[in-house]
């Protein structure tokens, strides 16, 4: 089983028992949703962002463990960052996820327990669930995010 | 070579006695292993697996007869037809369908269904008409209705279920009215393996002269189907779901409805004569069978059928029903486990839910542990929505599995607790 351990680490079960910026927030200035139909994971995402920097982050929805850690982290880690630096994390994040693992990214801290996710072709959408809506909601189009 | 010489014959002391250690001999992908461990599937709601001769009969149709049907005066094509034919006499007889030409050879269930749908409902239904299925629907059994309600103005109804699965009788008495142009009803669900009470609904809808049509892609692999003795209108049915290929299915309907029907799709072999004025078309079953079919595939969906025969379907019922009363006895093992779809008819289908984990996570850990389960909607979000749950996990049974294989899911289900249970 232990590589059944490399996709569900600790960290991932810790997020998902309690996620971390769970909730509505009280006057986002973008709200977008995401919807994995293969799985039925829904999640509205919150977002308050000033001069360009992402100072608020809430999330609301079900999924399973990995789609809900996968959240719970995204928003710890785009807190305080300028929507810049968010869109990077993105592209590294889908990069570590859906790319040959030897290509060069750049360091994504605490988000790498997801780097196991690779090897579960049928679970990478739960892993970029979040941010693809993120990235939707950034770019500021309406529509849900799917992952299909 | 006759590919049905492989299918199984045995003697037996009880319904249900099957040796299944021989029968699975029968399955070559049974054989393989997932994970490091001996493949337990347990996903048979969704396709079941093939017994060789059920290969070897595609094999041998493509090594040494395959050729267009009905259009040749060679020796091939002529073999090719006559197999293709021979193949839709099985399943007249499979079905005991009074005519061998009430049997369509279509692409499956879906397919049946939209047909019926296209064919029949587009012809005659109007504005405020209303179509009757239940909220157990598979979405092949919901959305050709919904499109055919947008493009006719007829309207949904929907008779709902109980809390244990089961199709609400009094609701159906109820909605089934003067406006009430077609029922189209599952015989079993798929998400919970509830039988639905058929012969019933059929009895109560023909006396207010109310067509039926059936969804048995499930049904037909649990238990024997008698289309005369149920007296439905219509059928559907795929082959992949009886053991037979993908790609393969076929739509049951009463010969004078099917001759009042107008043609579906145009195209070759489902005319007699094509001017630029006017087509005629070909005689039932042809006139909704356009175009190349998939021929091995009906050819080996036959020595299917007859092996599932062979085999015998009372059989299977009874050894499906003890598997899933053996899983039902181990239920309260597993922390937070709920059966979801506790009808007291029910086909060997088990879907559940665990509290605290989501069915996509016991899915990847079970396959893990070399167990294929199905985890999701099963193609029928309402019923889902009506639980308020975004999915379940589901195993179901099929002939070659076994008790021992029912204790690996729950041996399973034990890590999935203890991983997600701290
Ligand atoms: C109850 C039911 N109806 C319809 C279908 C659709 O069958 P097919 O995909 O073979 O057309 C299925 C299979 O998924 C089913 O279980």
């Amino acid at each position: 089983m232990s590589d059944l351990r490399e996709l569900y680490q600790e960290v991932i079960f810790d997020h998902n028992r309690h996620p971390r910026n769970f909730g509505v927030l009280e006057h986002p200035t973008k709200v977008a949703h995401g919807h994995n139909p293969l799985c039925g994971d829904q999640l509205t995402l919150y977002l308050t962002v000033r001069d360009g920097v992402v100072v608020e982050v809430s999330f609301q929805g079900q999924g399973c463990a990995i789609s809900t850690a996968s959240a719970s982290l995204m928003t710890e880690a785009v807190k305080g960052k300028p929507l810049a630096e968010v869109e990077q994390l993105f592209a590294a994040f889908h990069t570590m996820l859906t790319e040959d693992p030897t290509e060069p990214r750049s360091d994504l801290g605490k988000l790498e327990v997801f780097e196991g996710v690779r090897e579960y072709p049928a679970r990478v959408k739960c892993a970029t669930l979040a941010w693809h809506t993120l990235h939707n909601a950034v770019l500021g189009t309406d529509e849900t995010a799917k992952t299909e | 070579m006759n590919a049905t010489v492989l299918a199984p014959s045995f003697v037996q002391e009880n319904l249900g006695d099957i040796p299944v250690a021989r029968l699975r001999a029968d399955f070559p992908i049974l054989a393989r292993s997932v994970h490091g461990k001996p493949l337990v599937y347990f996903d048979n709601a969704a396709t079941k697996q093939k017994p060789a001769s059920v290969i070897e009969a595609e094999k041998f149709y493509y090594e040494h007869t395959n050729a267009n049907i009905h259009r040749g005066v060679h020796t091939l094509s002529q073999e090719a037809t006559t197999a293709y034919e021979n193949a839709r006499e099985t399943l007249r007889r499979f079905l005991n369908a009074a005519k061998v030409e009430e049997i369509i050879f279509l692409r499956g269930t879906t397919e049946a269904i939209n047909l019926v749908a296209q064919s029949y409902g587009r012809s005659r239904f109007q504005a405020g008409d209303e179509i009757l299925i239940s909220a157990l629907e598979h979405h092949s059994n919901i959305l050709p209705w919904q499109l055919l309600c947008e493009q006719t103005g007829a309207v949904l109804k929907v008779v709902p279920i109980n809390d244990a699965g089961e199709f609400i009788y009094e609701e159906f008495e109820r909605l089934l009215g003067a406006r009430t142009k077609l029922v189209a009803v599952g015989h079993v669900s798929n998400a919970l393996g509830s039988v639905n009470p058929v012969k019933r609904i059929i009895a109560a809808a023909h006396a207010q002269s109310v067509p039926v049509l059936l969804d048995g892609a499930q049904a037909a692999a649990h238990g024997e189907v008698d289309v005369q003795a149920l007296d439905c209108d219509f059928y559907a049915i795929s082959g992949h779901k009886l053991y037979g290929p993908t790609g393969i299915g076929a739509l049951y309907a009463k010969k004078a409805i099917l001759e009042a029907m107008p043609p579906w799709q145009g195209g070759g072999d489902m005319i007699t004569t094509v001017s630029f004025e006017k087509s005629t078309y070909a005689p039932l079953p042809h006139k909704f069978e356009a175009g190349t079919p998939n021929i091995a595939g009906g050819i080996a969906f036959a020595v299917a059928l007859d092996y599932v025969k062979r085999v015998g379907l009372a059989n299977i019922h009874a050894h499906e029903a003890r598997l899933l009363a053996h899983a039902m006895s181990r239920v309260a093992e597993i922390k937070g486990m709920r059966v979801i779809g506790t009808a007291r008819e029910k086909a060997g289908i088990l879907s559940f839910v665990i509290e605290g984990v989501h069915p996509h996570d016991i899915g990847t850990i079970l396959d893990h542990q070399g167990v294929a389960i199905r985890a999701g909607h099963h193609c029928a979000m309402p019923v889902m929505t009506r639980y308020g749950i975004p999915g379940t996990a589901r195993a179901s049974f099929g002939l070659y599995n076994t008790l021992e294989e029912v204790d690996r899911l729950f041996d399973g289900l034990k890590v999935v607790v203890d991983m997600f249970g701290r």
